[in-house]
């Protein structure tokens, strides 16, 4: 089974995929007649090289660590979610209810309504494809794929039909109430005369996201019910004949996900739009899965896929801004990077398995037998 | 070694491009994309005439997401960018409160109205150009039924609707104006299929003519129309080459000539708010050797009188985005 070292799982092989992706990204782009280190390096200055690029770096991966804990969280329990995507549609409805409709007095009061108003919507959206799934056994992949769309619809007639302010064009709620407005990095870290952190929309939902990784890593490593959903999630009828119940860990799980895809749109629509517009998820949902896989479902790997998925993000934009490199050919740079880090996984595990293998055999025959002495 | 002297190389190349963009313009095409062969890639056409014939160049971006629109503006701005133009209605709260972020740069919006002193808010009367090409559907139809479909049911698209039915019935009185809408969100600016389908289902219910006014759709439509042997009327750019002989005129929208006029005041751009209309050829009637057989000499003639009246103030088309009503249409 433990072919390779927890670290070669961990860190080489995606390492080894993204370098992969990179490459043939590079050849790409000189296939269009660009210079790939020129690229690399708009990239690379553009999202990591000024607490500006790191603003937008940030507020993209904000929104990716909290889809990408809401899939881990019911990976764990062998669910796969893909209605990360509707769910955060759905939060940002409840954000937006919240925000318009209770006058609040200060943000620290409207973050946690907000916060409560965005998980209960996700979550409530996650609700019924657990429930068809735990009691009727209608797979979770179909049902949350199909409510994504049934998701979208409802915020067309949402916006078009109910909260779209008389005479506007866009399909848009109005503006929130200027006491609503999150601290943006801006806001927090500008000191003296030169404002760090200018224009970009990274606030203080950063923290939070960081306070839910670690609490998901509490929830599922350290809580009794985190070891039921783990055990649920490895095998049903070991969890069943441990008197774990899978309706409740199904329904339990998908509540926690569907919330977590909730609260993204506390950074989106609360922290960045301040009003809810008809695509504020723009596809987060999705990339949120590739997040999870490539994090290995574990916290601490969601946060630094999450960065990389930003730092993606972030450069494909300056990429744009500053190169003939046209737009499509950066979401082929962020598809090649989802297609190895994710779909590809056991291209790049099986050499490397071999590898270690080969390694292993050469080794001295001590090092295989010396456990066996304390027998 | 030699990978990094690359690197450096490639910084310092990068160095030297970002010198020389500094006083370059910008144009910023909205989520549609710039090859919509309508709104979008007329403000292209626009700019690339202005590069032609000046030989300098601009910056470009097509916005992939929500949350870059805030950002395109400020890093061209920050870039020294100016001046930096935009098109469509969707940047207006945005460029209100970017705009006076930056005093010293000149920011052009088309379609929408930013009242700010450093923004030049560029507005077209599309009902007067509706109303022309409406007068040429009334006096060109045999059925007495002409329709029309529009992208995204917004304000700005019953405009041109509005103003194409009462040409409509100005030309012919017992006309009947079938009116659809492809959708209510941003997608439907480029869905030819449905544009399609809405104009298979006009034809059925008798008309002889469509006019589309819905960006990337409008393909959609325009195609449908000419493979059925009906009438078109394009929209935006001049599409009467797309299928000679169907498409019967387009209603000219200059935007190119919004983005062109832009370019060439440059930083002394003039701000405020500007409004291209019939009187200064901002919408008008395309007429080219495509349409020269479909289009009589008589309905040139009543046309032409119609657009005098319009500039001299003799007649005046309801716009409907002054009170959201209009009296020739039932939406």
């Amino acid at each position: 089974m433990d072919v390779m070292p927890k670290w070669a799982d961990a860190l080489l092989i995606p390492l080894i995929s993204i370098a992969i992706a990179f490459v043939i990204s590079a050849g790409v782009i000189v296939a269009i007649g660009e210079d790939p280190m020129a690229a690399l390096n708009t990239m690379v200055t553009g999202a990591l090289g000024s607490s500006y690029g790191w603003g937008y770096t940030l507020y993209y991966t904000t929104n990716f660590i909290f889809t990408g804990l809401a899939v881990s969280v019911a990976f764990h329990a062998r669910m796969f979610n893909i209605g990360g995507e509707g769910q955060a549609m759905l939060g940002g409805v409840g954000v937006a209810l919240v925000c318009l409709f209770i006058p609040f007095p200060h943000w620290s009061v409207a973050l946690p309504v907000a916060l409560i108003g965005g998980a209960l919507f996700g979550a409530a959206w996650a609700a019924i494809p657990a429930y068809l799934q735990a009691k009727r056994g209608s797979h979770i992949v179909i049902t949350t794929i199909m409510f994504n769309f049934i998701a979208g619809s409802l915020l067309v007639y949402l916006l078009v039909e109910v909260l779209k302010p008389p005479g506007a064009m866009d399909p848009a709620t109005a503006k929130f109430a200027a006491s609503t407005h999150l601290p943006t990095f801006q806001d927090m870290f500008s000191f003296g005369e030169k404002p760090a952190f200018r224009g970009a929309p990274a606030n203080v939902t950063f923290f939070f996201a960081l306070v839910s990784c670690f609490a998901v890593w509490l929830l599922i490593w350290r809580t009794r019910l985190g070891y039921a959903i783990r055990a649920y999630g490895h095998s049903e009828p070991a969890a069943l004949y441990a008197g774990i119940s899978p309706t409740r860990i199904i329904m339990i799980a998908m509540l926690i996900s569907g919330g977590l895809s909730g609260m993204m749109a506390i950074n989106t629509v609360m922290g960045e739009a301040e009003r809810l517009v008809l695509n504020s998820v723009e596809g987060a949902g999705f990339i949120g899965i590739a997040v999870a896989l490539m994090g290995r479902s574990h916290p601490l790997g969601v946060l630094l896929a999450a960065l990389l998925f930003g730092f993606l993000y972030q450069g494909g934009a300056e990429l744009s801004l500053w190169t003939n490199v046209p737009r499509e050919l950066i979401v082929v740079i962020q598809a090649l990077v989802i297609l190895f880090t994710g779909a590809l996984d056991n291209m790049v595990r099986m050499p490397l398995e071999k590898l270690f293998l080969l390694f292993r055999r050469k080794q001295p025959e001590p090092a295989t037998t010396s456990p066996k002495p304390a027998e | 070694m030699t990978v990094m002297q690359r690197l450096l190389g490639a910084s310092a190349v990068l160095a030297l491009s970002a010198g020389t963009a500094a006083a370059e313009p910008a144009l910023i095409f909205d989520l549609g994309g710039k090859f919509d062969k309508s709104f979008n890639e007329a403000a292209f056409a626009g700019a690339q005439r202005w590069a032609a014939e000046t030989g300098d160049s601009f910056r470009e971006i097509e916005l992939t997401s929500e949350a870059q629109r805030e950002q395109a503006l400020r890093r061209f701005a920050e870039a020294g960018a100016n001046p930096v133009i935009m098109t469509g209605f969707a940047f207006g709260s945005v460029l209100g409160e970017v705009a006076p972020d930056y005093p010293d740069t000149k920011f052009a919006i088309i379609d929408m109205v930013v009242d700010q002193p450093n923004v030049r808010s560029v507005v077209f009367n599309e009902h007067e150009g509706s109303f022309l090409v409406g007068m040429m559907a009334g006096l060109k139809t045999e059925t007495n039924t002409v329709g029309f479909i529009g992208g995204m049911d917004i304000p700005l698209i019953r405009k041109f609707a509005c103003g194409y039915a009462q040409g409509v019935l100005a030309a012919n009185p017992d006309a009947n104006v079938v009116a659809n809408m492809t959708g209510t969100t941003p997608a439907a600016w480029n869905d030819p299929v449905k544009g399609g389908e809405l104009t298979k289902a006009q034809i059925s219910q008798g008309a002889d003519i469509v006019y589309a006014a819905a960006g990337g759709t409008g393909v959609g439509v325009l195609q449908v129309a000419a493979d059925e042997g009906i009438f078109s009327i394009g929209v935006d750019s001049n599409q009467n080459y797309l299928h000679p002989g169907s498409v019967l005129t387009s209603m000219l929208k200059r935007v190119d000539v919004a983005v062109y006029d832009a370019l060439t005041q440059g930083t002394d751009l003039e701000t405020g708010f500007n409004v291209m209309g019939l009187a200064n050829y901002g919408v008008g009637v395309a007429l080219d050797e495509n349409n020269e057989a479909i289009v009589s000499y008589d309905m040139l003639a009543q046309v032409y009188a119609a657009a005098d009246k319009i500039v001299s103030g003799e007649m005046m088309v309801h716009d409907y985005m002054s009170d959201d009503s209009c009296p020739a249409l039932e939406f």
